[in-house]
């Protein structure tokens, strides 16, 4: 059997590692950039209702967003990371919550704060507590509250491409409920997307959209949004039966303001929510709880960035406390304490 | 069908189901190995005490000989795969890396058997201690990967009551099918195996779990079984189904409790390649000295099935095969998931090596770790339901024993965690690390 003709391989060029030797096709970069797929129906709709202003500031913002990661890594000395998909999707989701309006700076200093600040300080991706694109969302309308709310929000124009700001400016559903105690009842404007806000929360049909494709390849996890949404609309609808005159109907707070992008596209963040999937369901509700509470009694208009950064600060604490018994331990006791910093904390 | 049985197999928590490769090998029959020129036989190819060295150099022996008697209770026989020379007594690479004693039998070409074990005619109504002592005197070990002496796993202490005899024709791990071919083969021989196996332990409900995804196995041995008191179960494709304790769950319904064995739920698995080894004892009087190999991957220019004597090299088995039609990038000892690669073709194979795979340099994946991004889905996939994520961490900081509190000695290695993380952590690595460390703390 020892014939010439027989090819062996030849050991010296053999790799060896540790098993598995086979890996599923799931990389960060690929999840990334299927997440940024998903969020394309709403901004082709922001870009629809607001014209091409829209598209120069999701480009604004993409681009000072990639730029930042770049230089922070050059900085750090470390490799880019800019092909891992990661600021281009912060990027896109900085411009989603701007108005149509904000000027070239602000969406630049956007990108500064959601890199910089939400994220390179930590070490870059998986190491920031908080969500990055929110981060610059709440860090630019506490600084400028004048360009992200009140006059900011232009008359929404949908088809009409002008490449102007549009000088009328008119409240968003929420701000108008706020000031005037009224609520609007365009439910199917709110739905597809026809009123005002920013750029990339008008549409619920198209967030929903992109949420359910990502649910279906199991890039989020249903808990997170079902938890979030779910919660709201239990709080708005026993609100409204309570007073129906005082507070607007459920649909009305769950199709307007950031709610939809929120549970959908922040809160799922896979950094900065919990690991487990009862982590998950704590921390949409806890989302859904805090965002209810604000808009329902609290000052602002809108809860949704302060809510999902706020469960951020608690997403440790939540899975440190939402472990689960390994399989066959349910009667064992359950991790034994290991002191307050156990890696997951310390990571 | 009993009670112990369920109506329907459940499904277990986690787990993956990578493409499987297996249409590479289970389209052709097992193809019976000549007989070689020489065979280098591992001494320690089971878990538990060495074995003690019968033989010396230039000794005579005969083909299924004791070289090895059992080195303790928790160890097992090593018989001669043929009829020889001992022309060397050293050392031998395993799959593992690490170097173990081993003999080297020159073969005389005649194959002339040793009779010391005659074939118990009256196995079906024998005193149950003879078999069980012949399958001890058999050298036999589980098959399916573990290679954990049978014969301790038919012996339960008294407390322990047995109820259940689990078969495990499950073979999850992609590429490999020498068990798939196995039980389209030889089904008699598997079942008698059974039997044999079921009267050691007292047991009346025996249980062959078999995935769905080998139809005419499961058909066939439904067949062969009517009559015989043994349930086929057919269960769902997912991996890791092979592991005793997911597979003692999906057909019972039962949990073993973690740190425990599956005695303490009363049930013993056994792979179906062992079975068969158990009739070839009692009905054929002919130690474990030989089994089913699936050679196979894409640079394979045969891949199939091969009888093959323990002592065979991955350079005679590949030469069967053909060789390879292009180089591979990895070889691999035992299924994709869990196997070793290994650096070296002078390598024999053992009682409990299922497979040889050889994957391209396309098929690869070379990669480097990068953070942990939390994305849990290597928390959804653990079947032990551990947190590989932040485990892999911890150990990452050398904090083991916070990973020892977090259960990473729970960890089953089954790969479904790494398998699945977008991160592509080497969380099996750090994990089979830190047992080790804490192993060593024990001690
Ligand atoms: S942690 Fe262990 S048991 Fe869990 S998936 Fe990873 S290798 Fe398997
Ligand atoms: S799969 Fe990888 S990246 Fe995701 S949580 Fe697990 S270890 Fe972290």
């Amino acid at each position: 059997m020892e014939e010439s003709n027989i090819r062996l391989p030849d050991p010296r060029r053999l790799i060896v590692s540790s098993s598995p030797h086979l890996h599923h096709p799931d990389q960060i970069r690929r999840i990334m950039l299927t997440v940024i797929a998903a969020l394309l129906p709403a901004c082709l709709v922001g870009v629809y209702v607001f014209g091409w202003r829209a598209l120069w500031v999701l480009g604004l913002s993409s681009l000072s967003c990639l730029a930042v990661e770049f230089f922070c890594c050059r900085l750090r000395g470390v490799e880019s990371t800019i092909g891992d998909g990661s600021a281009l999707l912060t990027g896109i989701l900085v411009g989603m919550c701007l108005p149509a309006s904000a000027p070239w700076w602000l969406c630049l200093l956007g990108g500064l704060l959601a890199i910089g600040l939400g994220k390179q300080i930590y070490g870059g991706l998986a190491y920031n507590p908080f969500n990055p694109a929110l981060v610059a969302r709440v860090g630019l309308a506490i600084s400028f509250p004048s360009l992200m709310a009140g006059a900011a929000w232009v008359r929404p124009q949908p088809g009409r491409f002008t490449a102007a700001v549009q000088a009328v400016t008119t409240p968003t559903p929420l701000d108008h409920w706020k000031t005037n105690a009224v609520a609007g009842t365009d439910y199917l404007d709110y739905f597809l997307g026809n009123m005002p806000g920013c750029i990339g929360e008008t549409s619920a049909a198209a967030l929903l959209l992109g949420g359910l494709v990502l649910l279906v390849l199991g890039y989020i996890r249903w808990q997170v949004p079902v938890g979030f949404i779910g919660t709201v609309t239990l709080f708005a609808l026993v609100s409204w039966l309570l007073a129906p005159g005082q507070y607007p109907p459920p649909q009305f707070h769950v199709l307007t303001g950031g709610l939809m992008l929120g549970a959908w596209f922040m809160a799922t963040d896979m950094v900065t929510s919990p690991i487990t999937r009862q982590g998950a369901l704590i921390f949409g509700v806890g989302c859904g709880l805090i965002t209810a509470v604000i808009r329902l009694w609290g000052g602002y208009p809108e809860g949704v960035a302060f809510s999902i950064l706020f469960m951020n600060a608690l997403t440790p604490l939540i899975d440190r406390y939402s472990l689960r018994k390994p399989f066959g331990a349910e009667g064992q006791p359950l991790h034994k304490d290991s002191g307050p910093d156990s890696g997951l904390l310390s990571k | 069908m009993t009670d112990d049985v369920l109506a329907q197999p459940i499904r277990f928590h986690g787990g993956v189901h990578p493409s499987d490769g297996k249409d590479l090998s289970s389209g052709s029959e097992i193809r019976t190995a000549p007989l070689l020129e020489r065979y280098v036989v591992p001494l320690q190819q089971h878990i538990g005490a060495p074995p003690k060295l019968l033989v010396a150099k230039k000794d005579e022996v005969r083909k299924g000989q004791l070289l090895a008697e059992p080195g303790g209770f928790v160890s097992a026989a090593i018989h001669s795969p043929t009829s020889g020379v001992v022309s060397q007594v050293g050392e031998c690479l395993s799959p593992t890396g690490v170097f173990v004693p081993a003999v080297e039998i020159g073969s005389d070409g005649e194959d002339n058997p040793d009779d010391s074990l005659p074939p118990i005619e009256d196995w079906r109504e024998c005193d149950p201690a003879k078999l069980l002592e012949r399958v001890r005197a058999a050298g036999i070990v589980g098959m399916g990967g573990a290679a954990f002496p049978t014969h301790v796993k038919l012996s339960p202490p008294p407390n322990r009551k047995i109820d259940t005899l689990l078969l495990n024709g499950v073979e999850c791990e992609p590429y490999l099918t020498a068990d798939h071919r196995l039980m389209l083969e030889e089904p008699d021989a598997i079942l008698d195996g059974a039997a044999a196996l079921a009267r050691v332990l007292g047991v009346r409900t025996v249980v062959l779990g078999i995935e769905e995804n080998k139809p005419d196995a499961v058909a066939l041995l439904r067949e062969r079984a009517a009559g015989r008191d043994i349930e086929v179960v057919s269960l769902r494709v997912r991996y890791p189904q092979g592991a005793e304790k997911q597979l003692i769950y999906a057909a019972t319904g039962r949990k073993v409790p973690a740190g425990g064995l599956p005695m303490d739920v009363g049930c013993v698995v056994q792979n179906v390649g062992t079975c068969r080894a158990v009739a070839a004892a009692v009905l054929g009087g002919v130690p474990l000295i030989e089994r089913v190999v699936t050679v196979t991957g894409q640079p394979v220019v045969s891949p199939g099935n091969w009888r093959a004597r323990v002592g065979t090299s991955l350079r005679d088995l590949l030469a069967l095969a053909g060789g390879v039609k292009s180089d591979p990038a990895k070889i691999i000892a035992g299924g994709p998931m869990m196997g070793f690669s290994v650096y070296s073709l002078d390598l024999p194979i053992s009682k409990s090596s299922s497979g040889i795979l050889l994957l391209a340099p396309e098929q690869l994946f070379q990669y480097t770790s990068e953070p942990c991004i939390n994305c849990g889905a290597c928390v959804d996939v653990c079947p032990m339901k551990i947190l590989p994520g932040p485990l892999s961490v911890q150990i990452e900081n050398e904090c083991f024993d916070d990973a020892e509190n977090w259960r990473v000695m729970d960890c089953i290695e089954c790969g479904c965690c790494a398998y699945a993380c977008p991160a592509n952590r080497p969380l099996v690595q750090h994990f089979k690390r830190a047992k080790m460390e804490i192993m060593a703390r024990r001690r």
